[in-house]
């Protein structure tokens, strides 16, 4: 047993924090807030010249080929930086989507260019129903004329606006197994028919949209896979990228603690830091608590997508359940023990604490993620 | 980053494995949940023999150096046995103070003949060790103690008194801490000795514990007479001495907490499914599967941090932020556990063993009694909070 990162996710670590405390500071993260697009092409290209956009991809199809553990590391410290853009939604929602489910010539047409930067790519997947189960899926795909036609509205959308492509998921059977009648089509963001609106976000570094499909007509070639079995490889990407979230949603603890903890040691009250005192010590500590167990489970889990497979959905759950709670806890504690500073705009807390609040609810909070264990572990 | 065991990880686990499989006491087995919780004190010469046993099989001491009786290997295999056991619901091993404290401290601190002379018969429980360190007025602020030894030609003379003194009854020898110069400044001044529980002026008074057992002892000393050559680590550097005790403590007696919790949650998980919530199984409420997977998640957790502190020791670096929340977690997971036990069992958890209404035996109650002593034994959970805030995260002292 070696439950520690090697050498070479050491580096990665430390390549990762030096770069993104040059190219995204919390001044670069503020730009984007009210920037539609939360991203620049510049700060992509970069992204893109690191190796970093197509981490987990297959060689074959432009990617370095390391594993979830890497990746896990790399999450970490932008979670640590709350970066903003497209990273989630195109690397590991779309970008999983299509090497899950894409065909050959999908893969190898649409992965190169994420990697490369020159495309991105989203999950249309969740709808106003607000479930994350596969009866959540209701948007229609009608099949006729060498095709189909899509017609709903998806919601929660991540980056819909900035997408070059949408991997849909639509109802192709109503049977009486909701996971029967799944299947996925890659649909470009240009189809007629297909409308994206921006939606206002509490956390700004995060673009959701609506995505309204009227009637949207796509050849047989848009279909993923067979027709019908889109659930299976659906679940397997977001089991993936719940716990790659897990992991920036650890960096971004990681580096609240450390705020905290500096502030702590600096400011005074009563003639002593407020860091001598046990009121704030204790929570200081409980924050640490948190933040190592959310790490140790998080590490289980990466390791877990890349070697037992069969394992994934259950770590996945566990993992999402504790770090939902972790982190709102944690971002809680920093504004606590800041105090009015913490509750400023000018302070950088709050970027993270609203980070801390949306991701606890992207892909089911720790309500959901217990019980979903509970089944798991055949309670 | 790989979870698996190694092939030769493996083999010693089945090699603990086989000799569990034919040694282990059905008497014993038949009769607990997981093992530890049947008190200590009904069983110490059972406890005595089980543990001579493993000691002849070669399963005791094996992260100490062959030299002194121990077997040179890793925590690793260290953390394998221990989660073996439990997971058998194996006995818990009677001179666990001896091995996780005592026999440590002497190996760093003793000299020559101090390591040859106590490290062997503490593996082999032929001397069992109890810890002489809190006292009435000094617990958490352990650096207050007032027993006082005063020098005395070859000797030192003993005079005051300890608390809370676990298996003292039992036991032969005293990792004791008494303070030889009442004028340096408190951590200054205190000596680490090996104090021989045979003595004459040394007197044991068990009390009785909010389960009713006695468990832990009161010891007196009247001018009982130490030999100068049972100083360990020299005169007045008790503190430090002393402290290295309590990093053994929380580094050995961590490992087998994981796996107690384990096994204490599976056989929650048992009795959720056996136990009626208003004409149902109680497994189908949800509240009841929210606490349970709950449960399950903060037990994960506990081992994956364990696994990362472990980590460390193996590569040969000092376990960091993750080996030192370990503690506190444990107790905080455990003491829910137990009450999510007794709420269960709704009326039911009022009867103790003893009538046939009394759900398995009656012993969730003593253990869930028990554990209201996990948050304050081997530093209180405050003590800990205060540890981490200052030594891990940097923050000032009050």
């Amino acid at each position: 047993m070696d439950f520690g990162f090697s050498q070479e996710q050491e580096m990665l670590r430390a390549t990762a924090r030096k770069f993104f405390e040059n190219e995204c500071p919390s001044t670069f993260v503020r730009q984007m807030l009210d920037d539609p697009a939360g991203v620049t092409p510049d700060f992509w290209q970069k992204l893109a010249e690191q190796g970093w956009l197509g981490l987990i991809y297959p060689e074959a199809y432009g990617g370095v080929g390391l594993g979830f553990v890497d990746l896990t590391v790399l999450m970490e410290e932008m979670g640590r930086a709350v970066m903003p853009g497209p990273y989630f939604s195109s690397v590991l929602l779309g970008g999983l989507a299509l090497l899950e489910a894409g065909s050959e010539s999908q893969k190898k047409e649409w992965l190169t260019k994420i990697s490369a930067g020159a495309a991105k790519v989203t999950l249309a997947w969740t709808e106003p129903n607000a479930r994350w189960d596969a009866a959540a899926v209701t948007l229609q795909a009608r099949e006729g004329r060498g095709g189909f036609a899509l017609s709903g509205t998806k919601l929660f959308v991540h980056d819909a606006h900035t997408a070059d492509a949408l991997v849909v998921a639509a109802r192709t059977a109503n049977g009486a197994s909701p996971e029967a009648g799944v299947s996925l089509f890659l649909v470009p963001r240009d189809a007629r028919g297909l409308e994206v609106k921006l939606l206002p976000t509490m956390d700004q570094t995060r673009k959701l949209c609506e995505v309204t499909l009227k009637d949207v007509q796509v050849g047989a070639a848009a279909l993923m896979g067979e027709k019908n079995t889109g659930w299976q490889p659906l679940a397997r990407v977001v089991d993936r990228a719940t716990v790659a979230l897990c992991a920036e949603m650890c960096g971004g603890a990681q580096k609240i603690l450390d705020m905290t903890t500096e502030y702590a040691k600096i400011r005074v009250a009563f003639g002593k830091p407020i860091g001598s005192y046990q009121g704030v010590k204790h929570r200081a500590a409980d924050m640490l608590v948190d933040v190592e167990n959310a790490k140790s489970i998080t590490y289980y889990a990466a390791w877990v997508v890349d070697e037992q497979v069969a394992q994934a959905p259950l770590a996945a759950s566990m993992a999402k359940a504790y770090v939902s709670d972790a982190y709102r806890k944690v971002a809680a504690a920093g504004i606590q023990l800041h105090g009015g500073i913490g509750f400023t705009w000018e302070h950088d807390l709050h970027l993270y604490f609203k980070r801390a609040k949306g991701s606890e609810f992207t892909f089911g909070d720790a309500t959901y993620h217990r019980e979903r264990v509970a089944q798991l572990i055949n309670l | 980053m790989d979870f698996r065991l190694t092939r030769e990880q493996e083999s010693f686990r089945d090699e603990v494995r086989a000799w569990l499989r034919q040694n282990l006491p059905k008497e014993w087995t038949s009769r607990v949940i997981s093992g530890p919780d049947v008190p200590r004190v009904e069983a110490y010469k059972f406890l005595r023999e089980w543990q001579k046993r493993l000691f002849d099989a070669g399963f005791i001491g094996l992260t100490w150096p062959k030299e002194y009786g121990g077997r040179g290997l890793t925590f690793m295999e260290e953390f394998i046995l221990h989660e073996e056991m439990a997971l058998a619901k194996a006995p818990p091993v009677l001179n666990i103070l001896g091995i996780a404290m005592a026999g440590p401290t002497i190996i760093a601190y003793g000299t020559e003949e101090q390591k040859k002379r106590y490290p062997p018969k503490i593996l082999s429980c032929e001397e069992i060790w109890c810890q002489g360190y809190s006292e009435p007025n000094a617990g958490s602020d352990l650096a207050s103690l007032q027993t006082r030894a005063v020098r005395d030609g070859d000797h030192f003379v003993v005079n005051g008194q300890k608390v809370w003194t676990s298996i003292a009854q039992a036991a032969d020898w005293m990792m004791l801490l008494a303070r030889t110069d009442p004028d340096a400044p408190k951590h200054k001044g205190i000596t680490y000795f090996l104090l021989d529980m045979h003595s004459p002026g040394v007197s044991v008074r068990p009390l009785r514990q909010i389960t009713g057992d006695a468990e832990f002892n009161e010891v007196f000393f009247e001018n009982v007479r130490v030999p100068r050559e049972n100083v360990l680590g020299g005169v007045n550097n008790g503190w430090q001495v002393g402290i290295t005790t309590l990093m053994y403590e929380r580094l050995a007696l961590g490992f087998g907490l994981q796996v107690r919790l384990r096994i204490a949650l599976d056989a929650l998980v048992g009795l959720a499914k056996r136990t009626k919530k208003n004409g149902d199984v109680a497994t189908r409420d949800p509240i009841v599967r929210q606490k349970l997977a709950q449960l399950w998640i903060d037990t994960e957790a506990f081992k994956y941090t364990g696994a990362r502190a472990i980590t460390k020791l193996l590569r040969g670096e000092m376990p960091g932020a993750e080996a030192s929340t370990g503690k506190i977690w444990w107790c905080e997971t455990h003491q829910r556990l137990q009450d999510i036990a007794m709420e269960l069992q709704g009326p039911y958890h009022q009867l103790m063993g003893g009538t046939d209404w009394a759900l398995d035996q009656g012993l969730w109650q003593y253990t869930f009694l028990r554990s209201r002593a996990n948050s304050v034994e081997g530093g209180t959970t405050e003590i800990q909070k205060n540890i981490i805030g200052e030594r891990v995260l940097g923050l000032p002292k009050g």
